[in-house]
């Protein structure tokens, strides 16, 4: 059988109503383990404004690169309690902050390995369809310029993927439009 | 009616590797001038093409502990009955192969029956209805149904162009079984005479995909005496089908 699947539509300006009650600030509870991160930025508009009613939803692999689905069929560790999903609300400026684990090393297409990344999903008004995307580590030179998907982007632009140390945090700003936009991908 | 399952299960045993190109038209594209908000939130770069790894191909599982039983009526969340109309909300979350995806989290938001949301930028002079907030969630069962109670919500004005309308809807949040079958969409009502001019609906091109976000009245859910029955069902990204399973 095959059915037309059902078109994508905003979220629209009233998102937080239906959608904060999974608010995440830390993506990995007690007695996960890994290293911690920290990551801080902004999402913003074509105009250079924050974005006011957007989020942001991450899915990772835990430290020992896992994920916690039943088609992740690696021998590895999972712990009780770890999901590895974050759904993070942009606050009145577009700011939006969480904290992690750094994931793990998982399997690339074709034998070898990812560089650690989270894989994100961006909502806001004014867009119909969600903006897939990838944060990656700026501590992991090597594993990023062997990884199958940074590799794809032009090496101009594969900066808008990997964040900037902050003090103890990761910067990540998420720009849709202009000279820094973006890298958003295309899983077809 | 669903009913509760214990615990995060998915349904398919067999692993799923790929899923499916979009049909062309049954998405809407990331720039739609009509719709004047996307033209300086879309990229204008294109999207990098990538492959579909182990990262996208899993996704977050969610399951009926994740929901309270009560999550699923918004007719119950305050001490007296919201104002409106009672409609009860029906329908199944499908696969484009037809395959129903079973326990999943179904989120839903929508305005009052006033056409009014209980949200701080939300400036529409219509009333509050203190006994409704408008917001559930729920799961579906193992055949991918799910079933809300709610107030048929109103239509509201808005910016986008002169004498602009929404038509009456209702958000729906779904996450299917990978990151690449995550969706967001509305739900609208048969009949609804403002729904050619809103340009929401209008951006999904294939007609089919387009209705597809129009409930349709249902007799058999409909309680007597009680509330009117619409049907919704939702249809996600489906797998990627080996030769084997293509051959009749």
């Amino acid at each position: 059988m095959s059915l037309f699947a059902t078109g994508s539509q905003t979220v629209g300006p009233y998102l937080h109503i239906g959608l904060d009650w999974l608010n995440t600030r830390d993506i990995a509870g007690k007695g996960i383990a890994g290293e911690r991160v920290a990551v801080q930025g902004q999402l913003i508009d074509g105009n250079g404004n924050g974005v006011n009613d957007g989020l942001i939803e991450i899915w990772q692999a835990n430290a020992a690169g896992k994920y916690a689905h039943p088609d992740d069929a690696q021998k590895k560790p999972l712990e009780k309690g770890w999901r590895g999903f974050g759904r993070i609300p942009t606050d009145a400026k577009g700011g939006f902050r969480f904290t992690t684990i750094k994931p793990g090393r998982v399997p690339a297409p074709g034998g070898g390995l990812q560089a650690p990344h989270l894989v994100v999903s961006v909502f806001m008004r004014g867009m119909l369809k969600q903006l897939a995307t990838r944060l990656y580590f700026p501590d992991e030179p090597a594993a990023n310029a062997d990884d199958p998907v940074l590799k794809l982007v032009p090496a101009a632009r594969r900066a808008t993927l990997i964040p900037k140390k902050k003090g103890k945090a990761l910067e990540w700003n998420i720009v849709l439009q202009g000279k820094n936009e973006t890298v958003f991908l295309d899983h077809f | 009616m669903p009913s509760r399952q214990s615990s995060r299960t998915l349904n398919s045993k067999t692993p799923r590797k790929a899923y499916r190109k979009f049909h062309p038209g049954t998405q809407p594209a990331y720039n739609y001038p009509p719709y004047a908000s996307t033209q300086k939130r879309c990229p204008t770069q294109p999207l990098v093409i990538a492959p579909q790894t182990l990262s996208e191909i899993t996704g977050p599982v969610f399951g009926w502990d994740d929901v309270k039983p009560t999550d699923h009526d918004l007719t119950r969340q305050h001490k007296g009955d919201p104002i409106g109309e009672r409609i009860v909300v029906t329908g199944r979350v499908l696969e484009e192969n037809g395959k129903p995806v079973a326990n999943t989290l179904v989120e839903v938001w929508q305005a009052n029956a006033a056409g009014r949301y209980p949200h701080r930028t939300d400036q529409h002079n219509a009333p509050i209805d203190p006994n409704f907030s408008g917001a559930g969630r729920t799961c579906t069962d193992a055949e991918g149904r799910y079933r809300f109670v709610t107030i048929r919500p109103g239509e509201y004005p808005w910016r986008n162009h002169y004498n602009a309308w929404r038509p009456a809807h209702i958000h729906f949040s779904l996450f299917g079984r990978a990151f690449l079958t995550r969706m967001v969409t509305q739900m609208y009502f048969p009949g609804d005479p403002l729904l050619p001019y809103d340009p929401m609906f209008t951006c999904i091109e294939n007609e089919a995909a387009r209705n597809r976000m129009v409930s349709v009245f249902d007799w058999e859910s409909t309680i007597p005496e009680q509330a009117l029955g619409y049907r919704f069902d939702i249809v996600l990204r489906g797998p990627e089908e080996t030769p084997m399973e293509k051959m009749p």
